[in-house]
């Protein structure tokens, strides 16, 4: 972890999605002395990742907090203290360890605006690691995205590179609604990035399109991304050329660039870790057919996990989304048009 | 089979560590003093305290009466606990930070909640949380989670260096969940100016306290917790306030949080979608009636020859022309459009609700076509 240390040194870093993830929390916390970081292992310990490394030796035990070991109450608690006037970044420790926190997303946060006619609100982030692929233990490595986003009044977002994880998570912090911040640790040490560090934030409404095209639409988010984007290098040497599309805000999903892709190509292949049915993949693709039915050459096509239990770790890549299956699934689109 | 000798007794065994928890309580069964009269207790305070109460009971009756001629939804009685609510909202200061649950009306008034408010909450209606004090927390259903938000308020007061505590309502079936355990205890490490008052009257809907819960006390479920507990009679408006003060007392001096299991009996159904009968004797609720806050007052008030029946008569009355008053307003309100319910999703409307906004719009156009 070089970016704690060197954080006042440079403006600008070479930082891997975690790195990224650090810089906007120390930034933030710098900026805005109402944000405060709670969690489990996050203080002294940095985070078992070590996202918030050098957090609580810059910004001090109050601002910095070690939880108890309890999921429910540091959800509650985040909600209690963003009520108040703070804006408190939670962490949970692990996506698999979020549903004790889900009756407090579900019945409090995303509705408290609400249901206070405006009143009282939520200005909190709930960031947790999440997805498979680096060989954790049972309930390590699920993807479970589309629970979340069937909340109302909650946001969605989930970075795919060190840049997006940096501005996503400092406009996340600054939303005054309750973000749901998924990080792909599959790529937190990923490729590095030249970040600036300059507080810029990006928007939370709009997918970001990474690589344009006028075949086919190629539509992730999160650590997909990097498949996606290999495969669309593998469609480019067969002359098909493919338009790659990062969601990056689940929710509210930006159906516009997705549909306006879509139109353009009238091809669509949509990649997620998830689990295939009922996730943010059938969302897009009912959309996709029904706002772009009569621009469609052929069917949507979904490369997902499976309706299983995430396996274990000995056939994790066997349920992961491989850039073969994606350049599969995108022939599969010309061949029955 | 005879049991071995030597696995009955304490061998090797040393006293570790010993508690004992308080009771508080002024006035008796029969209204008489138990403890000296504390210094709190005015005859100015008496008589509030007692007037919040009363019309607590009047809008309480008035409210079931909408209830059962479908002028209002399913609503939770506080018929009996009248002195937990108002003891809560005689102790709270301008700034501290109240966090409800369902049964609070005493405290809601005293906390400036308007009745036609309530009234408009419990009528199916957002707006009714809307007004009240910045801070507060609205009405909260899904039992114990009110507490974990408390002891987040509690921590925020604590970073903000603000003098001030956070002060939750829960009941006795509350006690069983892990949100409690899990606040209280972090309220114990963290040494929170936290205060909860548990009302203990009896019942969760149909479960008894005896079925919630092995231990003697709800209020030893402190001591686990690392935090100060206490139990008091809930049909003493005293000894509630008394806790309160004591409570408020240990949070100013940063020595954290305190439970106060407060020992009250619920007079009515759980809520009007209930029937008590059919888990509880009558010959219980009677023998409740006995020990019940408002008579206990209303007899010290007279001892103290502070009322008499001319009095009452005129604060019935008024407490019924204040609750009139507010049925009137409730009743009158225009109701929110059917668009109200996208309002307030998100801090900014999001686009992407254009869409069902146009589809509830033609709904509502169908309706009232139809009607």
């Amino acid at each position: 972890m070089t970016v704690a240390k060197n954080l006042d040194e440079s403006e600008n870093v070479d930082a891997v999605l975690l790195d990224a993830v650090n810089l906007a929390l120390h930034y933030e916390m710098a900026r805005d002395e109402s944000v405060v970081v709670l969690g489990e292992d996050i203080g002294s310990n940095g985070g078992v990742f070590r996202a918030t490394a050098g957090l609580k030796d810059k910004f001090g035990f109050k601002r910095v907090m070690d939880t108890p070991l309890a999921e429910a109450l540091i959800s509650g608690m985040a909600i209690g203290m963003a009520s108040q006037g703070l804006k408190p970044v939670a962490e949970i420790q692990f996506m698999g360890f979020i549903f004790p926190a889900f009756e407090h997303l579900f019945c409090h946060a995303g509705r408290m605006r609400n249901r206070t006619r405006g009143r009282m609100t939520c200005p909190m982030v709930l960031r947790a690691p999440f997805g498979g692929g680096i060989h954790a233990p049972e309930h390590h490595s699920e993807s479970t995205e589309a629970l979340i986003a069937h909340i109302p009044g909650i946001r969605v977002v989930i970075p795919s590179s060190p840049a997006r994880a940096y501005g996503l998570l400092l406009s996340a912090i600054r939303d005054p609604d309750p973000v749901v911040f998924l990080e792909p640790k599959r790529i937190y040490r990923g490729a590095q990035q030249l970040i600036q560090n300059n507080g810029q934030a990006l928007p939370l409404d709009k997918c970001f399109t990474l690589r344009e095209g006028k075949d086919i639409s190629l539509i992730s988010w999160g650590a997909s991304i990097s498949e996606t984007l290999q495969a669309a290098d593998v469609l480019a040497q067969k002359n098909i050329s493919a338009e790659v599309i990062d969601v990056a805000t689940i929710k509210p999903l930006d159906m516009r660039t997705i549909l306006s892709s879509v139109a353009t190509t009238g091809r669509c292949v949509i990649v997620h870790e998830a689990a295939r049915s009922f996730s943010v993949g059938s969302e897009i693709s009912a959309q996709v057919s029904e706002k772009c039915f009569l621009n469609l050459l052929a069917p949507v096509q979904r490369v997902t996990g499976f309706d299983t239990h995430m396996p274990y770790f000995k056939n994790e890549n066997y349920y992961l989304p491989s850039a073969q299956d994606i350049v599969a699934s995108a022939l599969k689109t010309f061949k029955e048009s | 089979m005879k049991r071995a000798e030597h696995l009955v007794t304490n061998l090797g065994h040393q006293s570790l560590v010993q508690f004992h928890l308080d009771y508080i309580q002024f006035l008796g069964e029969q209204s008489q003093w138990v403890s000296e009269r504390p210094g709190f207790a005015s005859d100015d305070w008496l008589l509030k305290s007692y007037e919040y109460m009363v019309l607590n009971r009047v809008f309480d009756q008035k409210a079931i009466a909408l209830q059962r001629t479908g002028q209002l939804g399913t609503f939770p009685s506080s018929l009996g606990q009248e002195a937990f609510g108002v003891a809560i909202g005689m102790a709270l200061q301008k700034d501290d930070v109240f966090v409800p649950y369902y049964r609070d009306q005493g405290a809601h008034f005293l906390r400036g909640h308007k009745m036609e408010d309530l009234l408009l909450y419990w009528g199916g209606d957002e707006r009714g949380s809307a007004a009240g004090p910045k801070q507060d927390f609205p009405v909260c259903v899904p039992i114990a989670t009110q507490i974990t938000h408390a002891a987040g308020a509690a921590a925020a007061l604590k970073i903000k260096g603000q003098q001030q505590v956070a002060m939750v309502t829960i009941g006795d079936g509350g006690t069983s969940k892990g949100d409690f355990f899990e606040s209280l205890n972090v309220a114990g490490v963290w040494q929170l100016p936290l205060i909860v008052l548990v009302n203990n009257n009896q019942y969760a809907i149909s479960v008894p306290r005896e079925m919630q819960c092995g231990a003697g006390t709800l209020a030893q479920k402190a001591i686990g917790a690392g935090v100060h507990g206490v139990q008091v009679d809930g049909n003493d408006v005293m000894a509630i306030y008394q806790a309160i003060l004591e409570a408020r007392q240990r949070a100013d001096d940063h020595k954290g949080a305190t439970l106060i299991e407060v020992m009250t009996y619920r007079l009515a159904d759980h809520t009007t979608a209930d029937d008590a009968s059919r888990y509880r004797s009558s010959q219980e609720v009677k023998e409740a009636w006995l020990k019940e806050p408002i008579k206990r007052l209303q007899s010290l008030l007279f001892d103290l020859k502070l009322w008499d029946s001319e009095k009452e008569k005129t604060l019935q009355a008024q407490c019924t022309d204040k609750v009139d008053n507010a049925v009137k307003n409730y009743l009158n309100t225009e109701p929110q459009s059917p668009q109200s319910m996208f309002d307030y999703l998100y801090s900014e409307w999001p686009e992407n609700m254009n869409e069902q906004l146009d589809i509830l719009g033609d709904k509502v156009e169908r309706m009232d076509n139809h009607h």
